[in-house]
């Protein structure tokens, strides 16, 4: 199987994050491999692995557009056990919405052929739209199944279960297809020492927007069909009164809430 | 002012909370026409007449629920260009994101996620970084697409009722759909639903097992309850009730957080919660640093005491 694996780099939640400049883009100091992704990789490694590994052929290609940075994205996926990675940089691919996201990714798949699955995080954990999944299985033409808490693949089709608030579905796609996983799916591993030594003797390919054929006007800032044209930032919350129970604490909570008119 | 498209989704005997708050929305950017999926009962027409809609379009094939959102999509692309529509407005699930998604693909529009408002020009309101920042957006494309999240519009007839006429909209095929097989439906818990609940009382891995405290304030408060990962995951509490990244994004005028730590995935689905109160026993715990009260104590003493206390003061 040839399997890509979709994997953001995304500043680290448990910084400050901000945004910056005229387009309001997100500050990527001190990013990470999205969290999220990770479920994704985690569940291509163990389809990969259920049919042999790479002896057997099976491939699992790790995928990240963004800049430089972007690839320790990539090589922490490789780190974990991905085969080989792509990182898709080029200078006008920045302030690329979801649109153009999907576009400059869904040229990247055509680009590496032959792909059976393409598997993504639920939602990056910066821009937080769900959208490129859903954008990319329309510019490919594949059926999208999104937000799965559970993946088969069998032959040629995939089963996956998804989860809504009033009811559960199973749904059922041909291949190719493209999924996006939750964090139900499975519990990502980490890399271990093994795994981190192997990273450095796997490849890397760096694709341009020429290399892939997009043009650069249809992604960036210029391409892309939605602007944020204000960005503020909400003053942090502040902490407010702080009790230690005396034996009394439930009813001071009641008091509380009255006083704040919430009973 | 807009054409603007309303997708409706099997709204069954009556519309949703959240349908009505579209409606009213799209009324105040221009005409509004509904693009409905599903059945139109007697009851759904007339709320649509109420809500001032000019056109109702339903699609022509029937099978659109059998299918994960691509033929949805598709009928909605349709039934846009059959309308000049200038803004369209969908719920903001996760089905209605996916739609959007597709949708914007086929008619070259920008999708806006997330939205709490919009401006009469289009300029759409929302939140992003987990709630630390409040953007203004626009799609600079003929078209925009748009997913307004539930309870940020008061739902509001129309001065003058209206007539809509019904017509049908051909759908054309889609390449390839994923099916859905089967359907199971959950049992309903009969308490307030999370994301429109006015007030959340949640719990986390400090419950230990026994969510009954949380529920009992919950129900003697009329609340929806909540539950961190750690809780969810240790099968305490369906996975429905998760708040947090991976949950849902809950901002009610009141939330109660009991025995959960405050870890960053899980403020960023509470921290726009009007009050927040939290109960834990470790003082060092980061939910301190958000909550307007926090008690620094057991939740098996806190949370039964407050119980008896409410409901002694409600008679
Ligand atoms: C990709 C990803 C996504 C995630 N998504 C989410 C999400 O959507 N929502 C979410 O909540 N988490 C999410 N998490 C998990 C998150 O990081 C935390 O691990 C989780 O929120 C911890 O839950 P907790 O606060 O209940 O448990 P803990 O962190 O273990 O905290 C338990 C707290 O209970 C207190 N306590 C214990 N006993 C008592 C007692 N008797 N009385 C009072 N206090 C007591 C302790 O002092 C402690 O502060 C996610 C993690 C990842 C990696
Ligand atoms: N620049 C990117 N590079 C690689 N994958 C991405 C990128 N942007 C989004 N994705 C994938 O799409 C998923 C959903 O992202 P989003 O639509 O931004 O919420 C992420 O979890 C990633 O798997």
């Amino acid at each position: 199987m040839k399997i890509v694996v979709l994997v953001k780099h995304v500043p680290d939640a448990q910084f400050d994050r901000h945004l910056n400049g005229e387009g309001h883009t997100t500050d990527r100091d001190e990013s990470i491999l999205s969290e999220l992704d990770e479920y994704a990789l985690e569940a291509a490694l163990q389809l990969a692995e259920a049919r042999g590994g790479s002896k057997a052929g099976n491939q699992v290609i790790a995928l990240s557009m963004g800049p430089a940075g972007a690839v320790n994205a990539v090589k922490k996926s490789l780190q974990m056990g991905a085969t080989e990675g792509v990182h898709v940089t080029d200078d006008a691919l920045a302030g690329s919405d979801a649109a153009a996201t999907s576009l400059a990714l869904a040229a990247a798949v055509r680009h590496l052929g032959g792909v059976d699955l393409v598997l993504t995080g639920m939602a990056s954990t910066d821009g937080e739209t769900s959208l490129v999944p859903a954008q990319l299985a329309e510019r490919l033409g594949l059926p999208q199944v999104t937000f799965a808490s559970t993946l088969q693949v069998d032959g040629g089709r995939l089963t996956a279960r998804r989860d809504a608030d009033t009811y559960s579905e199973t749904v059922e796609a041909p291949l190719p297809a493209v999924v996006s996983v939750t964090d139900q799916i499975n519990e990502p591993r980490y890399p271990n020492f093994k795994g981190i030594i192997a990273a450095k003797r796997k490849s890397i390919t760096t694709l341009s927007l020429s290399d892939i054929g997009v043009d650069p006007a249809q992604v960036g800032f210029a391409g892309s069909w939605t602007a944020i044209t204000s960005a503020e930032q909400r003053p942090p919350r502040t902490a407010g009164t702080i009790i230690t129970d005396e034996g009394d604490a439930g009813i001071k909570l009641v008091d509380f809430l009255a006083a704040q008119k919430l009973l | 002012m807009a054409n603007v498209l309303v997708f409706i989704d099997n709204p069954g005997a009556s519309l949703k909370k959240s349908s009505l708050e579209l409606l009213t929305l799209a009324r105040s950017l221009g005409e509004s026409t509904v693009a409905l999926n599903g059945e139109l009962s007697d009851s759904a027409a007339a709320t649509f007449a109420e809500y001032g809609v000019a056109g109702i379009l339903r699609p022509s094939a029937q099978d659109l629920d059998e299918f994960l959102v691509a033929p949805k999509a598709a009928f909605l692309a349709a039934a846009a260009e059959n309308t000049g529509a200038g803004i369209v407005l969908l719920d903001n699930s996760p089905e209605g994101k996916e739609i959007a998604a597709r949708l914007g693909v086929r008619l070259s529009a920008g999708v806006i996620t997330d939205v709490v408002a919009v401006d009469p020009d289009g300029t759409a309101h929302k939140s992003v970084l987990a709630g630390s920042y409040t953007t203004a957006c626009k799609a600079t494309t003929a078209v925009s697409v748009l997913t307004l999240k539930a309870n940020n519009v008061t739902p509001e007839p129309a001065p003058a009722a209206t007539s809509p006429a019904t017509s049908t909209v051909d759908v054309p095929a889609v390449a390839a759909a994923a099916r859905i097989t089967a359907r199971e439906q959950k049992v309903a818990s009969g308490r307030p639903d999370l994301t429109d609940a006015r007030i959340v009382v949640a719990g986390g891995r400090g419950m230990d097992g026994d969510f009954g405290p949380v529920e009992e304030l919950a129900d003697a408060l009329g609340a929806a309850v909540g539950a961190s990962r750690a809780a969810t995951d240790a099968g305490w509490i369906s996975h429905d009730a998760q708040v947090g990244q991976t949950g849902k994004t809950v901002s009610p005028q009141l939330y109660i957080s009991a025995g959960i730590s405050g870890a960053i995935q899980q403020k960023a689905g509470m921290q726009t919660s009007k009050v927040i109160v939290a109960i834990n026993k470790d003082a060092e715990s980061p939910v301190f640093e958000i909550a307007d009260f926090g008690i620094i104590g057991d939740v098996f003493d806190v949370l039964p005491q407050a119980t008896a206390e409410i409901k002694k003061r409600k008679g």
